[in-house]
């Protein structure tokens, strides 16, 4: 069993709080993914998982057993750095055999050529070579097991420091960003790799990066940390559908959710950019909200004919299958960005005007203080829209 | 279509080729233009280095070698070629024996000495947390100091009734010596103060090698379970100052090999020729006895001597330490 569970854990570097009481539990057999920008503690959070580290509060479990001032050896975790740390002195083979070298041998036995003539050593060293060759082989790396990290593609020296970390058997595996040393075509690649990895031996992975797209294609649920706080703990889908938090939307997503200001202009009605959308947030006339709208929730104005946002083309880029259009909108400080499909492209010009419309079940509202507000009940689907102010 | 297209085809090919020949005639004289000025920029960037190396070393060098093979004497107006006979001379020389062995032994002691302490002291200072600068700075004194003036403050605490060693061991009852007068004692105790030298080198080199060492292999270190200071030593650190330790070792061997300050000032090769060491015998022999032909051989065989350390050093070294 390797479930994890943080219960409020603090850290500071001097006066800086890095990690603010943050709790989070993991279960066995998760694939767990921090993501956040960088400075926000997802690799502290990881270190004092790991044991590289020592939290100023709180307590860390793994499999139920508390690891407060346990040595990371002890831990039954392995690591996978973001610049691997291959010791560059030693084959590929040997780095891989170091870690069971140090927990099946003595340190006589460790011993350069004395420790060879001892009882023992012979026989634990042949195993410790065969489960090493074993793993390569999993890894498709046994090719490289006499050369030197120097000699090696950054992928290579990826399945290598993962390959360290896989052949002592471990009940966790941490990795602190592994991919964002590769080029982007292999970082594919190898999150592929990362992904059967972990179906294959169903062992506990947290993973940290800073890549959304990591994040969304890997994970069981992902925990979205900024500045040292824990602000969401969800699958992929929800955290991207149904975030609890203005920062978690504008994390997440590319391109960016479209913030718009809006006015509880009367009960049931919020009034954004020109036009008044039908609500059923419970939130009082006159209270100002953010209304959060994915580029890909706007319709090409048709969904209604009277009521839509409308602006001016400023900019379109095509992305293949799509066509993402910025729109200056009146009262909108920032442009609008859709998502439209590519077969659009040929009635949208730079300079013309576009309307846009959304369906009001789409449509995130966020509080000044950045926290969701949730409609209590389904919005109705018969509603219009987009209702003209003035309707 | 295939007949249309193959037409179009040819010619584009007939347009293109003559017009590609021009261009490669006009470009292949002003690209050899370009040639001749990079070239002549290059002379002109290397020149003076190039005249100094000449003038300042290798023509000294070839003096040397040409001295060396005949029978001049400091000041003398006439000289003749006399082949190799000063270099048969100064291998069946006992003298020149004893002091290249003492010049050996020496640098024997000095070298790992130097880059034993040298490591441990750079060790202990980057394990500390107070006072790293104020003990950077006290071991590395004696390498910016005049040795020269070092050694007559050594040569002072050494002194055989007087001297603090002396009287601090007769104070702690600890059998006492003339230190820089006994056969037994002299060539170690100019080592301890070679080595007293070079220290604080080797401590400077070495810290910066371990600042340059990735924390990330440290944490690797103590998650595959190489966590106890010995493992991560030999794990990580020692292989880890491989470039900077071969560096220092070639920078102190080269630097022992040449001592004369410390033999010239406390010493005088003496008593006997059991503190004579190679370059003391090569001044001795050129400017006291003014054997200038027979020094210069004596010089001939030291610089073979350093300049193949050097080469060994680099060769056998470099395939050992540099990874990536």
């Amino acid at each position: 069993m390797s479930s994890i569970d943080f219960h409020e854990i603090e850290k500071s570097y001097g006066a800086t709080p890095i990690l603010k009481k943050v709790s989070l539990s993991i279960a066995d057999g998760e694939f767990l993914t921090l993501l956040g920008p960088s400075g926000c503690g997802k690799s502290t959070l990881l270190r004092i998982l790991a044991g590289l580290e020592l939290q100023n509060a709180g307590t860390v479990l793994i499999g139920g057993r508390v690891v407060d001032g346990v040595r990371p050896k002890k831990r039954d975790a392995a690591m996978v750095f973001q610049s691997y740390a291959l010791y560059p002195h030693m084959t590929v083979a040997d780095n891989m055999s170091l870690p069971l070298r140090m927990r099946r041998l003595n340190a006589w036995q460790r011993l350069p050529l004395i420790g060879r003539l001892l009882p023992g050593t012979r026989g634990a060293s042949q195993e410790i070579a065969a489960e090493v060759a074993r793993t390569a082989e999993a890894l498709g790396i046994d090719h490289l097991l006499t050369r030197k990290p120097g000699h090696l593609s950054g992928g290579q020296r990826q399945r290598v420091a993962v390959g360290r970390a896989m052949v002592r058997h471990p009940a966790v595996f941490l990795m602190d960003e592994p991919l964002s040393n590769l080029d982007a075509k292999l970082r594919v690649q190898m999150r592929a790799e990362i992904k059967e990895l972990h179906q294959r031996l169903g062992v506990t992975f947290v993973y940290v990066t800073h890549d959304q797209a990591e994040a969304m294609t890997l994970s069981d649920r992902v925990a979205v940390m900024l500045d040292g706080e824990l602000l969401q703990v969800a699958p992929p889908q929800e955290i991207y559908a149904d975030p609890d938090d203005r920062r978690v939307a504008e994390f997440i997503g590319s391109p960016k959710i479209n913030m718009i200001e809006g006015v509880v202009s009367a009960p049931g009605r919020v009034s954004v950019a020109g036009t008044t959308i039908a609500s059923d947030i419970r939130a009082d006339v006159g209270a100002h909200l953010t209304l959060g709208i994915r580029p890909e929730a706007f319709r090409l104005g048709a969904y209604s004919e009277r009521g839509a946002i409308s602006g001016t083309v400023r900019l379109i880029e095509h992305m293949g299958s799509d066509l993402y259009v910025h729109l200056d909108v009146a009262g909108v400080k920032q442009p609008v960005v859709a998502r439209l499909l590519a077969e659009r492209a040929a009635s949208i010009s730079i300079g013309h005007s576009l309307s846009l419309s959304v369906e009001p079940e789409r449509v995130l509202y966020f509080g000044d203080d950045g926290r969701r507000i949730r409609a209590h009940d389904k919005p109705a689907k018969a509603a219009a829209a987009l209702v003209r102010e003035t309707a | 279509m295939g007949s249309v297209t193959s037409i179009v085809e040819k010619r584009n090919q007939a347009s293109k080729t003559p017009k590609r020949n021009t261009g490669r005639v006009a470009s292949s004289s002003e690209r050899r233009r370009h040639r001749m000025l990079e070239i002549a920029a290059s002379w002109l960037l290397a020149g003076p280095a190039l005249v100094l190396l000449i003038v300042l070393f290798f023509l000294p060098v070839l003096g040397v070698f040409a001295i060396a093979l005949t029978d001049w004497q400091f000041g003398a107006s006439s000289l003749a070629f006399v082949g190799l006979s000063n270099f048969r001379e100064v291998f069946a020389d006992e003298g020149f024996r004893v002091s290249l062995a003492n010049t050996i032994l020496y640098v024997l002691i000095v070298v790992p000495g130097t880059i034993i302490l040298g490591l441990v002291i750079a060790l202990l200072i980057e394990s500390g947390k107070s006072c790293r600068a104020f003990y950077r700075a006290v071991h590395f004194l004696p390498f910016m100091a005049t040795l020269t003036a070092m050694a007559i403050a050594w040569e002072a605490l050494l002194h055989p009734t007087i001297g603090l060693v002396n009287q601090t061991l007769a104070a702690l009852g600890i059998p006492t010596a003339n230190w820089l007068r006994d056969e037994a004692t002299v060539l170690p105790v100019l080592a301890v103060i070679g080595i007293w030298q070079n220290l604080g080198y080797a401590m400077v080199l070495f810290l910066a090698g371990l600042k340059s060492i990735p924390r990330d292999l440290y944490d690797a270190a103590d998650i595959d379970g190489a966590d106890a200071w010995l493992d991560r030593l030999r794990t990580v650190t020692l292989p880890m100052l491989g470039p900077v330790t071969m560096f220092v070792f070639i920078v102190v061997a080269l630097k022992a090999f040449e001592t004369f300050d410390t033999v010239q000032v406390l010493t005088q090769g003496g008593p006997g020729h059991s503190s004579e060491m190679l370059l003391f015998t090569l001044y001795r022999e050129s400017f006291e006895y003014l054997r200038t032909g027979y020094g210069a051989s004596v010089a001939v065989v030291f610089l073979f001597i350093v300049v193949a350390l050097t080469l060994i050093q680099a060769c056998v070294m470099d395939k050992r330490v540099h990874y990536q």
